[in-house]
């Protein structure tokens, strides 16, 4: 018998070996829980960073500011200033007025020009110029015999070398631009006829050909986005919710509504490519749906969505009282009175928190439009719906993928401001679902 | 329950509704090689600005799979044109028969180069196809005898190159490139070199097994397959500055500030040598064009012709500013375009 051994003495200040192993398990555990934050965050930082500062620059382009004298003998030579037989007139014909237009105003302003030839001083104006002016000259045939104001973007390499990325060392290997070129653009900096300014078509205008960098623009791809995201919200709320109501609330419990619910969470999982494939086989192939359209998108997408929706209406029906509905069915409710006037309104915020992050992962998806022709170069813009859902168009993020695909160095910086304007939208609906749950939650 | 029924069953109908709604296209499709991609991007854009009709979309995707899009069907929701980057195989003329796109043309719209380039601030590299076959394929001749290849610097396999380790970056498998890189370059090395004709002694004059055992690479690592696009091969060209990247003249030409290009049997390459034939390494670009659709999918005639216009396609166009080399027979090819010439059997 150990009665004899005398009692142990604890002091409360002093802790004992097993208290400070303890307490020193718990503090290399909170440790543990800083460094993984610091490095979830630090790899954060380093993504935001490096996207940010490749992708500013997109947001500003560099114009070029010239007057630009509609010669009439040109542009209209039957002198009947009608559209139609203007239209005779291609943009080589209005790159010529532009160029006449530019060695002017050059000269005008002082800036020597005689040991370059009028192209490599043509070349620093965009190849995109002489559409704009033509679109301008046929909107508004009375503008010819004029002298207008003419903004143009300037060429790709010039517009790089206000920003840094092309320097007179390289435009020295440069095929594309030489240093003479950029000397000029340098002079027309200083005489304010070139300049640096937000550049609103990056985000209105449609995507351009890798001859004309600077033109290039997400305005089809986010329209595209923005139909596609329509079509999932209107199909897939009903139908998420209402298949999660009955399964939740009326369905019997038995092997088929087993089933269904290992299938609806085993969909959940399904790679999106998949939906893709699927797309393709039942909508354009067999429905003879278009291919490159939203209306495909949205509805391969609302696809894919639709187990997301289900599930989270589902966790937000269960975890709304069996007090309310046992009130409700008290008081004399009939079941679909229940869910409808009472169980319903209180899952809504749940509800709507899954439908957009349903939305917003389904907008950031690439994988299916693959298969289903939207990784296109498109450059119309759609019509409004609903015969815009059956016009070809683009989505965001494939137009990021399209960007990055391209030779021009310049569609770097166009690809990582695209990963900037898509970072927004799905910001912009994350704050929504948060900003729904807190307004509408309620709590027990 | 009436609820649920009645939005399920207009959600249902909604579905089908909109399925059932046969849409005409008035713009025309385009898919295929992601290298004529960027020339049909060119021409697509300037002919949406040029004509009344809408702007053509154009996919990627690669010349295989442009090709069996386009023989898919004559259905209006099939594409227009397949682009390639090499020439229409039987199978897939076969395949077109059996679905009833009967009638296709082929426009050749010109040529495309393929060139070696290093780092800029790197040696200068002299390359001759025999060179890469002594870098980069499994086994080599050595004193007459087929051995296994241990070269580990470019002045091992020719003293007049630098003494600069071999890594090259190649076009993957599924690369039109690829095919290119094996018959004028390695193939071309392997007969230079005398290796064929070992390699036919050893198989029994079986030509098909000695241009297979041209072809085979070493796997030490020297040779990389990447099968991502150009953009990758430059990035990783910038983490390995001792490498030499395989690439397509234009995209060459519009990084000009990044890369040296190395010469080949000493030719330059550059649109006139590869035009006038003295640059070895190019193949033709193609496009080829359902018949059955022209005339029901508005502009599809004009744009083809604008396609391989002068203004477009010729020497001084756009298409060749950004490095498609012209093709010099471009006026056979407007005319055959103007009289819709279907193609003939292959040869």
């Amino acid at each position: 018998m150990t009665f004899a051994t005398p009692r142990q003495v604890f002091s409360l200040f002093e802790a004992d070996v097993r208290t400070r192993n303890r307490n020193a398990a718990e503090r290399r555990f909170r440790l543990y829980g800083v460094i993984a934050i610091t490095i979830s965050m630090l790899a954060l930082a380093l993504l935001l960073f490096t996207v940010l500062d490749n992708g500013l620059g997109a947001f500003r382009q560099t114009f070029i500011e010239i007057k630009v004298p509609l010669d009439p003998a040109r542009l209209d030579p039957s002198g009947t200033r009608d559209v139609e037989a203007m239209k005779k007139v291609t943009t080589i014909g209005y790159g010529k007025v532009i160029q006449a237009g530019l060695v002017a105003t050059l000269a005008e302003a002082g800036i020597a020009t005689d040991d370059s030839s009028v192209r490599d001083v043509f070349n620093l104006i965009s190849k995109e110029a002489p559409a704009q002016l033509r679109n301008r000259v046929l909107a508004n045939p009375d503008l010819i015999g004029t002298t207008i104001d003419f903004r143009a973007f300037a060429s790709g390499r010039v517009d790089g070398y206000f920003k840094g990325r092309v320097s007179m060392a390289s435009a020295e290997l440069d095929s594309n631009i030489s240093p003479a070129q950029l000397a000029i653009a340098d002079e027309m900096k200083a005489k304010g006829l070139m300049g640096l300014h937000f550049n609103w078509d990056f985000i209105l205008g449609p995507d351009a050909s890798e001859l004309r960098p600077e033109a290039a623009g997400l305005g089809v791809a986010i329209i595209g986005s923005a139909y596609m995201m329509l079509i999932v919200l209107v199909l897939s709320l009903p139908l998420g919710v209402a298949a999660s109501i009955y399964l939740e609330e009326f369905a019997p419990t038995n092997r088929w509504t087993d089933l269904i619910e290992v299938n609806i969470a085993n969909l959940a999982a399904v790679p999106s490519i998949v939906f893709g494939i699927l797309g393709l086989a039942i909508f354009i192939n067999f429905a003879g749906l278009p291919q490159s359209a939203p209306i495909v998108g949205g509805l391969v997408l609302t696809l894919m969505t639709l187990p997301t929706i289900i599930i989270s209406t589902r966790a937000s029906l269960k975890s709304v009282p069996p007090s309310i509905r046992d009130a409700a069915l008290g008081v004399g409710a009939s079941k679909m009175q229940t869910i409808f006037h009472h169980v319903l309104p209180l899952a809504m915020p749940g509800i709507l928190t899954g439908t957009i992050i349903g939305l917003a992962q389904a907008l950031g998806e690439t994988a299916p439009l693959l298969l289903i022709g939207m990784v296109a170069f498109v450059r119309d813009f759609p019509a409004s719906p609903p015969e815009g859902f059956f016009d070809p168009a683009s989505a965001l993020p494939v137009q990021v993928y399209n960007f990055t695909q391209r030779a021009d160095p310049a569609f770097v910086e166009r690809a990582s401001g695209a990963i900037i304007v898509l970072l927004v939208f799905l910001l912009v609906m994350n704050a929504v679902a948060i900003i729904l749950r807190r307004r509408f939650e309620r709590r027990w | 329950m009436n609820t649920f029924k009645i939005t399920a069953a207009a959600v249902l109908m909604a579905t089908t509704g909109l399925a059932g709604v046969a849409v005409a296209r008035d713009q025309i499709q385009i898919a295929g090689s992601s290298t004529v991609l960027p020339y049909a991007t060119i021409v697509a854009e300037a002919f949406g600005e040029n004509f009344d009709f809408p702007t053509p979309v154009v996919e990627g995707g690669g010349s295989g799979a442009g090709r069996k899009k386009l023989c898919e069907g004559v259905d209006e929701n099939t594409i227009d044109i397949a682009n390639s980057s090499s020439r229409i195989s039987q199978g897939d003329i076969d395949l077109c028969k059996t679905n009833g796109v009967n009638e296709i043309m082929e426009v050749r719209i010109g040529y495309d180069g393929i060139v070696f380039a290093s780092e800029i601030n790197g040696p200068e590299f002299a390359f001759t196809p025999a060179d890469w076959y002594g870098a980069l394929a499994a086994n080599v001749i050595k004193d007459g005898a087929i051995t296994a290849n241990t070269n580990k610097t470019w002045a091992d396999v020719n003293p007049e190159l630098p003494a600069q380790d071999i890594l090259a970056f190649i076009p993957g498998t599924k690369h039109g490139t690829r095919e290119v890189f094996d018959v004028k370059v390695l193939e071309e090395g392997c007969k230079d070199t005398g290796a064929y004709d070992a390699f036919l002694k050893a198989a029994g004059d079986d030509k098909k097994a000695a241009a297979k055992s041209c072809l085979e690479l070493r796997t030490d690592g020297v040779s990389v397959d990447i099968d991502g696009d150009y953009t990758e091969t430059l990035s990783r060209l910038d983490a390995n500055k001792n490498a030499i990247g395989v690439f397509g003249l234009s995209f060459y030409q519009n990084n000009t500030d990044k890369l040296r290009v190395a010469t080949m049997k000493d030719i330059v390459p550059s649109t006139e040598t590869i035009a006038s034939g003295e640059y070895p390494v190019s193949r033709p670009l193609y496009f080829y064009v359902k018949k059955a659709h022209l005339g029901v999918i508005p502009g599809l005639q004009e744009y083809i012709d604008f396609f391989v216009s002068d203004d477009m396609a010729g020497p001084n166009g756009p298409l060749a500013a950004y490095g498609l080399v012209s093709d010099p027979e471009l006026a056979a090819t407007q005319a055959a375009v103007a009289a819709g010439t279907p193609m003939g059997p292959l040869n």
